[in-house]
């Protein structure tokens, strides 16, 4: 109760029904179509960028499932990233096992943990699961320097893993190939999301979020809803690690710190939290403004960093999703003053 | 899901048990640490009966009714659901039994639309689970394309259509009280819990309520337990009353009986300085 309450007063998410008008599917192909031309266009160093752009998105949706559509609050998604990161490295070094098996192992092993963190964690329920997610997130990168993983892991070193090559002899670099291959796979992701996210189980979700004793009236088991919710979100999330790892060709425990969950954490709200196409803006955006605040000052690039994120919440308290309904909005429904 | 059995093999456990009531309470105890909120009440609701729950500030109604739909245990006593004890039924599968309800002051998911909000009271007549969600199977698309449809014919009953779209939070109280209304109705209830459903309405809509109730029961088939105090939309809607005062069944019958019982009368006009005793 009070965790729900404490939720809508933070984030002001009014989800509209996704409604696929023709014009939003000709936007979407024009969207992809100009996310695979940008294989073609970008450099390497700019498609690298952009396919870790693709990574975080698909994390931020994970993110997203749990905390945007059925309000658990989660300080520690990061954790489940590096799961899924670790997951793909030791698969690829110690096992050879091709990158693209990686990913459904990861899957599982990410929502398996997912569902067993979530299951005492839900029951306590808002701010004490943000704090036990938190505490996972600062717990992680020990645990994975940690001398009983350490033949697994390979300690502080990490694990380096090679760039997949492009398959088919496609006449395209290793970084187009990568690039491509996180793009569709963050295309099936966010279909997926889309499909959870609209029916009976995204309903039920929300339901849980805005008004629990009333979603409980309506048949919903609350504790299973939640705890599988969060075992899917592991999952998203654990799969963008997967995909980070491949795209980054190597792990380490330090860049899994406690921080990368509060950047994904930034990048749901910034988006809008409880949206699909939010989370793709996020993740632009805790690609994007660090770099942004560098250019801008070299001395205190944090200080700028923190300036921007304020403006913006400012000018869009909702996130971008909340800005960009209130002009969809606006757009439909021209006001007859004047005509 | 076992409902189909348990409908099935009622009618003759009613018959013999009680009486072909749909529900009955019979001696119900609840305790709140030495305070006794309900002493002892006893009482049938029958199928397709409109059945008013009345009683003075804190004469246990809530706390009854609240028994009734799952939220509070009881200590002693029991409640039969078509003949069945629902002592340790969770209060997710309640829906699932035929027992469905409104809140007092109302209790909508807020920031989703009206459409949506009548969605969810459909949730317990799917089965879809995450995957075949995610993987959007035929069957689930077939489930959803059902709830949509008795989702629009109730926006039209209730005349919501044309706020289907709109937040639910966003809405007058007296729609927002209807968009409920339409929630519980969708999952198929066999008895309607209605907690003071004319509680904040003006003059004009509760009179429409009076229409809207005995229309709902022709048009679904169903009983509704209404706690209410407004006395005029109970007396005139219900086809049976049951009068509390402290915890204790002062009265039960046609809405003439307990107009006229003497205690009823007591309760209501005599000594009512009386009240609340929380």
């Amino acid at each position: 109760m009070n965790s729900n309450s404490t939720m809508t007063t933070v984030m002001p998410h009014a989800i509209a029904k996704p409604a696929v008008t023709p014009l939003a599917l000709v936007g979407l192909a024009a969207g992809l179509a100009v996310a695979v031309g940008a294989a073609f266009w970008f450099s390497d160093y700019h498609l690298f960028q952009l396919t870790m752009v693709v990574v975080y998105a698909i994390a931020i949706l994970g993110l997203s499932i749990v905390t945007g559509f059925n309000g658990q609050i989660s300080l520690g998604h990061g954790a489940f990233y590096a799961i899924g990161a670790y997951v793909t490295a030791i698969l690829m070094d110690k096992y050879d096992v091709p990158y693209f098996y990686t990913l459904p192992a990861s899957a599982v092993v990410c929502a398996g943990v997912g569902f067993l963190i979530g299951l005492p964690a839900l029951r306590l329920g808002g701010l004490y699961l943000a704090l036990t997610t938190f505490a996972l997130a600062v717990a992680i990168p020990q645990l994975l320097k940690h001398k009983a993983l350490e033949d697994f892991t390979g300690g502080v070193q990490g694990i380096v893993i090679l760039k997949p090559d492009p398959p088919f002899g496609l006449p395209i670099n290793g970084d187009q190939w990568l690039y491509l291959f996180t793009l569709g796979v963050g295309c099936i992701m966010f279909l997926l999301a889309w499909n959870l996210l609209r029916g009976r189980i995204g309903r039920a979700m929300r339901a849980i979020r805005d008004r629990a004793v009333a979603a409980e009236a309506m048949g919903i088991d609350i504790a299973m809803l939640k705890t599988r919710t969060f075992a899917v979100s592991a999952m998203f999330t654990g799969i963008a690690g997967s995909l980070g790892a491949i795209a980054v060709q190597f792990v380490a425990p330090d860049s899994f710190t406690v921080f990368l969950s509060i950047e994904f954490f930034v990048g749901m709200v910034v988006g809008g939290a409880a949206s699909i196409g939010g989370a793709v803006f996020g993740a632009f955006f805790i690609q994007f403004v660090p770099n942004l605040a560098d250019q801008i000052s070299k001395a205190a690039p944090g200080a700028v960093r923190g300036i921007i994120l304020i403006i913006f919440l400012y000018l869009a308290p909702a996130g971008m999703a909340g800005l960009t309904r209130m002009a969809i909005r606006r757009l439909r429904r021209p006001k007859p003053t004047g005509a | 899901m076992n409902s189909a059995s348990t409908s099935a093999a009622s009618p003759s456990v009613a018959n013999e048990g009680s009486s072909a009531a749909l529900m009955s309470v019979q001696g119900i105890v609840v305790r709140f640490g030495g305070v006794v909120a309900v002493g002892g009440v006893s009482f049938d609701v029958g199928r397709r009966q409109i059945c008013g729950l009345i009683g003075p500030n804190g004469a246990g109604k809530t706390t009854l009714f609240n028994c009734i739909s799952g939220i509070y245990k009881y200590n002693e006593g029991d409640i039969l659901f078509e003949g069945n004890s629902i002592r340790s039924t969770p209060r997710h599968r309640m829906a699932g039994l035929g027992i469905g309800r409104t809140f007092q002051n109302v209790a909508l998911f807020r920031s989703m639309t009206v459409r949506d909000n009548i969605l969810v009271g459909a949730h317990q007549l799917g089965k879809s689970g995450f995957i075949a969600n995610a993987l959007r199977l035929p069957f689930v698309r077939a489930e959803d394309e059902r709830a949509e449809a008795k989702t629009d014919s109730l926006l039209d009953l209730l005349d919501l259509r044309k706020v289907a779209e709109e937040l639910a939070g966003g809405l007058p109280f007296g729609w927002q009280k209807r968009v409920e209304l339409a929630r519980a109705l969708i999952g198929e209830p066999k008895l309607l819990l209605l907690d003071e459903p004319a509680g904040g309405l003006n003059h004009g809509e509760v009179e429409e309520l009076e229409g809207l109730l005995r229309q709902i029961r022709e048009h679904f088939d169903l009983s509704i337990l209404l706690v209410e105090h407004h006395m005029n939309l109970v007396m005139r809607v219900s086809d049976k009353v049951v009068a509390l005062e402290f915890g204790i069944k002062i009265a039960d019958g046609t809405p003439d009986e307990v107009r006229n019982e003497p205690e009823v009368i007591r309760a209501y006009l005599g000594e009512s300085d009386d009240d609340d005793s929380h």
